[in-house]
């Protein structure tokens, strides 16, 4: 060390004695903690973004028929709402599992994860009839600008779902093995804040593209 | 006055600029035509008044590199200096009065030299009259050559194009291919061309000769190759002459079948010129109608401003052929519409057979 | 006559390989997918089955795979993986800097009325395979690698917030490396230009498999990027040091952590950009179709609002880097650090409501139009700070003129000309006659050259001795110096000129031999840049050669940031306590206060174990990508299902870290001490 300073401006010599060592280093692992869930938001911004732009996407593209059907001549919006509530009631039911969790619930945890699981199925199965159906009568992804972004924006968050609901059979699985763990809470916090997160962007694809789009 | 000043020195910059690299031609600093010198002189007041700051900068840097070497003992050292409230105002400040005179020349020459607005003088000394009309020539960017067409006329060439000198020029322009820019450095700046989309471009040439023009924006294969001539005429009677010459050596009339044959990907070695214009070829060209059975970008935009053409309209889009042009779209489509969802058939008859398309929607 | 350019003996079509039917089995794999009948590239694939064979041949003669996939591969350790970033950045930067050589040289002889050797076919795919791999495989990795070494050792933490995550990433980015690095000898590669617009980069016009090796090697190493971006913000906001505040951190760390902002708040509109058109060729949807109700000016206006923050995701690091090299040769403080840190804040908002300068010529009106222009030239305000603040922070000061900061001088006065040109194509009229010409060209090329370039040229001499404990051989460096600093002037003035003639850029031949003396010059010029990087090699062979005469101890520069309070290399833990920070200047407050190294007393460290799923995964999805690129069905779901098992399967391993045991990390702290002790003896007795 002795050298170091040696060339350098050699000017606070008597400033007070700093110590510039941390020795106790308990707080590295709640540091890590915290991180995760930060990471995990910003995340959630990137996904978020990612729709943001299918939605701009729409917005640009929504009314361009090429001569085809719109919204009014494709949507029942009767099923579309059972849809939108199978996903809110889906929101709910994580809810409870997160009640559940912070009791120290496992199979009450669990119990509730299985019944978000089954909403979510739901949902997906119901998208996936309709998607079916459009194919059909001929409304595909190539036929118009307009279909091209819906289904892409519908796809694009029907796959999230998919890899959610995915997710939630993977954390079943974990809780079953090691419990609530510290990481399986973290994990299942995680989850949360996706599945609701893609409960918030359903809200906006029932509003922008389904409502409006066969109201106006 | 200072820009006739600046004019008459631009040659002066312009070698000053370069240096000892005379003899090459800065064609943009140089051009033959008004609109293109404006906008040389643009870049060449900018340069002037960036040098401004960037002069400075460059100097200072080499100065303290120089003065506070290590070597130097002789100069000051301050190794805790590190805050300077009127220095940062002052790094802050200067940049910013630059920017604000730049912004300011920058949003009234976009004003003036809009390639959408009608040309306000022909050149520097000359406004324009209300007498004067504006050459009409409707271009179209093809793999990989322009085809230039005069409705004045009634030609059109490949190749090759023609204006007269000190008259305006008004382009509209489209592309049946990828996206392409339309460039004559001697005469104004460049504009996409875009297919189903239709841009435009307000020039003139202040002096005869031949220049050259290009596509300006990469479009494959063809692209160094998709060049063009371009002619100024000193008078009306020589571009007439010109124009003749084209009808004389002509493939025939512009039709969608000949249109359809000369957009195959090619370069062309020699001029290709026709001498009749099919009613509403450019129309169709740019709308993407050229090819039989396709409905046209206007008819189909007009569908969806109405509401879309229902589920039929994913199968049955040619019959809604010519809405665009009738006298009631609305009307029309509601009387399609609901007839199209019980009887397909019964609609067929009630609509023009396709062969009449053209002409209802030349009316 | 229409025109006088010469065609090329070659094929005017649109479209080429890969355009039929796909078979079951092989998709569009055939034999007719490698090159055999361009000598160029049969010769450059020869060549490189040669050198490759001879580094596996070396590589399992010294039995060193299994060192490398333990120590390597599969490290999380942010130093190690940073120093892979480098490695695949300047492989990379030899693959792109040939292709540039190739167009050069091919320029100078069209332009003198030669035909020259590569036929448009050939050309349009190295100009396009130059911006992409130059941007996104020489200059991304470059400051990703810069950015994981140096950030987490400047703000005192031992590794960034996700290692895992950290390896997974830069995998994701070699596995784009290699698509696109296999699109030169099997098949072909984009003809469209870096961006790829549309109408030209869709099925009808680009039916060729050039366009998905392009799609799927840019959707795979974005991933990568922003989850890298991701992991690096957490790392800033949750890792810093005890004391270490926001306006305490290094001007490098900040520049980091707005890059990394941009990042995040950037790719994924790439992403889906790429998606959109990589679903317009595969599913024949209509996006950015002209008919059907597509818009293609979407895709422009989409690409750059991506493209435009790229730009300052790129040179936001390197005046960081240079932030740090200045003060440390002045000897002297930063002039204007919280001017340094708000200009910084203003350019990356300031980066967003740019984009439509990149195509004023569209048409948009004339409102339009100088709002983006006066938007654009706002952003030299505090980019012409930052430059004022270098300069004050050299008044004053002791400037000694190692490598770094000549990198650092020949930056600012070449940016600066890149700034002013900048400024000059922000002026819309001024653009509609210079866009899209090589006065274009030559611009970005003077502030990624003279910026990006040179920036990670002085980082990588002045970080060198911290990553490998020796100092670069300075001669050597030197001549790459001056080879690529006098190469690029030579390279790139003429440019500006023959943009100022109206020539436009990508052109493959030409009707006029009068440019032939500019292109003559500008092929010197890269000549001399050939130099320059052949002797960075030479620098970096021979200064490991005397390696033993370079040694240095952790603090060679005399610097000022934490990164140069621990040794050189640093321990795989970094610190063997976490610095605690009282000021701006960390280390340089240390070293001012008297501080002593602690050699007892330590602790065990927390440490995150080494994995291969990264590894495993990124190559899944190389190969998934080689799949839909030449539509083997099978094999990509089989590849994709394989990589979504073991991505399950690695969430399952709860045992991810450990404790580096007390004794171990004596052991190495006691090594370091007796080094330094023999090191300031040799100093003493000289």
């Amino acid at each position: 060390m002795s050298d170091m300073t040696a060339n350098g401006p050699q000017l606070a010599t008597e400033s007070p004695r700093f110590d510039f060592h941390v020795v106790e280093d308990e707080h590295a692992h709640e540091h890590h903690e915290t991180g995760t869930m930060l990471g995990f938001w910003l995340y959630l911004m990137s996904d978020c973004l990612l729709f943001g732009i299918l939605f701009a996407v729409h917005a640009v593209l929504g009314q361009n028929y090429a001569a085809g059907p719109s919204p009014a001549d494709l949507f029942e919006i009767e099923l579309i709402l059972v849809s939108t509530f199978m996903l809110l009631f889906s929101s709910i039911t994580y809810g409870f599992a997160m009640i559940a969790m912070q009791q120290g619930s496992k199979v009450g945890t669990q119990a509730w994860l299985a019944v978000t699981g089954v909403f979510g199925l739901a949902f997906l199965g119901l998208s996936i009839y309709e998607f079916e159906h459009l194919w059909h009568i001929g409304a595909t992804p190539m036929a118009s600008a307009f279909l091209s972004s819906f289904w892409l924006l519908v796809g694009t968050h029907g796959l999230h779902v998919a890899a959610g609901a995915i997710w939630l059979v993977v954390l079943l699985a974990q809780v079953q093995i090691h419990g609530l763990t510290h990481e399986n809470k973290r994990r299942i916090a995680c989850l949360s804040l996706f599945w609701h997160f893609l409960d918030l962007i359903w809200i906006a694809v029932f509003s922008f593209v389904y409502l409006t789009g066969v109201l106006l | 006055m200072t820009s006739a000043l600046l004019r008459k020195f631009r040659p002066l910059l312009a070698l000053a600029a370069v240096g000892l690299l005379s003899g090459c031609n800065l064609v943009l600093l140089n051009p033959a035509g008004d609109v293109a010198a404006q906008q040389g002189d643009l870049i060449v007041y900018a340069t002037i008044m960036m040098m401004l700051v960037i002069g400075p900068v460059m100097a200072l840097t080499v100065f303290f590199a120089w003065q506070y070497r290590q070597s130097n003992e002789k100069a000051r050292y301050e190794p805790e200096w590190g805050h300077s409230i009127s220095l940062e105002i002052v790094i802050w400040a200067v940049p910013l009065a630059i920017i604000v005179v730049l912004a300011g020349l920058t949003w009234v020459a976009t004003h003036r030299l809009d390639p959408y607005a009608d040309l306000i003088r022909i050149d520097e000394e000359t406004p324009i009259t209300e007498d004067v009309q504006p050459m009409q020539v409707q271009v179209v960017a093809l793999d990989w050559k322009w085809l230039f067409i005069y409705p004045e006329e009634q030609i059109a060439t490949v190749g090759e194009m023609a204006v007269i000198e000190d008259r305006p020029v008004e382009f509209h322009l489209t592309s049946n291919t990828v996206m392409n820019a339309f460039y004559i450095p001697d005469m104004a700046g460049m504009i996409y061309a875009m297919a189903g989309m239709q841009t435009e471009l307000n020039a003139v040439m202040n002096a005869p000769g031949t220049y050259v023009g290009f596509a300006a924006n990469y479009n494959g294969a063809g692209f160094s190759q998709m060049r063009f001539d371009v002619k100024s005429f000193g008078s009306d009677a020589e571009f007439a002459a010109w124009a003749d010459e084209m009808r004389a050596s002509s493939e025939g009339i512009l039709t969608d079948a000949t249109f359809n044959a000369l957009s195959k990907p090619s370069t062309f070695k020699e001029v290709v010129s026709y001498n009749g214009l099919e009613e509403g070829i450019y129309d169709r060209i740019l709308n993407m109608c050229t090819e039989a059975d396709t409905l046209c970008l206007d008819d189909q935009m007009m569908v969806d401003a109405l509401g879309g053409g229902g589920l039929d309209g994913l199968f049955n889009r040619e019959l809604f052929a010519g809405l665009c042009d009738a006298d009631d779209p609305r009307a029309l489509l509601a009387l399609i519409k609901p007839e199209l969802r019980e009887d397909p058939e019964l609609y067929a008859s009630v609509l023009l057979p396709p062969q009449d398309t053209t002409e209802m929607r030349s009316n | 006559m229409a025109t006088s350019v010469p065609d090329f003996a070659g094929q005017l079509t649109r479209g080429t390989q890969g355009a039929e039917i796909a078979h079951p089995f092989w998709g569009k794999l055939t034999w007719d997918i490698f090159p055999f009948y361009d000598p160029i590239l049969l010769g450059t694939f020869i060549v490189v089955c040669i050198g490759g064979g001879a580094l596996v041949a070396a590589l399992t003669y010294y039995r060193l795979w299994g060192y490398l996939w333990t120590e390597w591969f599969t490290s999380v350790d942010h130093k190690k993986i940073g120093i892979m970033y480098m490695i695949l950045a300047t492989v990379m930067l030899v693959r792109g800097f040939s292709d540039a050589v190739l167009m050069r040289g091919h320029q100078a002889l069209a332009s003198a009325g030669y035909v020259g050797y590569l036929p448009s076919y050939h050309y349009d795919q190295v100009f396009t395979a130059h911006g992409v791999i130059m941007i996104f495989f020489v200059a991304m990795p470059f400051i990703t690698g810069f950015m994981n070494y140096i950030m987490p050792l400047q703000i005192g933490a031992r590794d960034v917030a996700f290692p895992f995550l950290n390896n997974f990433s830069f995998w994701l980015t070699v596995s784009g490396a290699i698509l696109i690095m296999l699109s030169l000898f099997v098949g072909e590669y984009a003809a469209t230009g870096w961006l790829a617009y549309p109408p030209l980069s869709g099925l009808t016009f680009s039916p060729g498999v050039g366009m998905d090796y392009y799609l799927w090697s840019l959707n795979i190493a974005g991933i990568g990027t922003t989850l890298s971006g991701i992991n690096l913000i957490v790392t800033i906001v949750k890792m810093r040091a005890p004391g270490m505040t926001w306006m305490r951190m290094p001007i490098f760390t900040w520049t980091t952590l707005i890059t990394n902002i941009l990042i995040v708040a950037t790719f994924p509109v790439l992403t889906v950009t790429l998606a959109l058109l990589t679903a317009d060729r595969y599913i024949g949807t209509n996006f950015f179709t002209s008919d059907l109700g597509g818009n293609p000016m979407m895709y422009v206006n989409l690409i750059w609002i991506w493209g435009h923050p790229e730009v300052y995701i790129l040179t936001l690091p390197v005046f960081g880097i240079f932030s740090e090299i200045v003060p440390t040769f002045s000897r002297k403080r930063l002039f204007g650090y919280t001017s340094m840190v708000y200009a910084t804040a203003v350019i990356m908002i300031l980066s967003y409501i740019v984009w439509l300068h990149h195509f004023f010529t569209m048409g948009a009106g004339a409102d339009v139009n100088s709002f983006f222009g006066i938007t654009t030239m706002i952003i030299s305000i505090p980019t012409g700070a930052k430059i004022f603040n270098w300069l004050f922070t050299m008044y004053k000061g002791r400037i000694s003129f190692e490598l770094p900061m000549m990198w650092t001088v020949a930056f600012l006065l070449t940016f600066v000309v890149g700034g002013m040109t900048g400024v000059l194509l922000a002026i819309p009229p001024a653009d509609y006659v210079l866009h899209n010409s090589l006065f274009l060209v030559a611009h970005f090329h003077n502030v990624i050259i003279g910026g990006v370039v040179f920036g990670i040229f002085a980082g990588i001499n002045y970080w060198w001795p911290k990553a490998f404990g020796f100092k670069l051989d300075r001669t050597w460096g030197l001549v790459s110096f001056w080879g690529w600093v006098v190469g690029f002037y030579f390279a790139f003035m003429p440019l500006y000129l023959l943009g100022l003639m109206g020539v436009t850029r990508r052109l493959s031949q030409f009707e006029d031999t009068a440019y032939a003396a500019y292109f003559f010059t500008a092929a010197i010029g890269v000549a001399m840049i050939a130099v320059g990087v052949l002797a960075f090699f030479v620098q970096i062979y021979v200064s490991i050669r005397n390696r033993e005469a370079l040694a240095v101890d952790g603090d060679p520069w005399n610097g000022r940031t934490l990164e140069w309070a621990t040794s050189s290399p640093p321990p795989y833990y970094n610190f063997a306590f976490t610095p605690r920070v009282y000021r701006r200047d960390a280390w340089e407050h240390m070293k001012q206060a008297g501080y002593e190294r602690k050699t007892d007393g330590f602790t065990p460290i927390h440490m995150p174990h080494y994995t291969a799923t990264g590894v495993v995964i990124s190559a899944l999805w190389t190969i998934m990508g080689f799949a839909l690129i030449w539509h083997v069905w099978w094999l990509a779901v089989a590849s994709a299902m394989a990589s979504l098992v073991y991505g399950i399967a690695h969430t399952f391993n709860y045992n991810r870290d450990y404790y580096i045991p007390v004794d171990e990390v004596a052991e190495i702290e006691g090594a370091r001490t007796k080094k330094e002790a023999a090191q300031n003896s040799v100093v003493a007795a000289e």
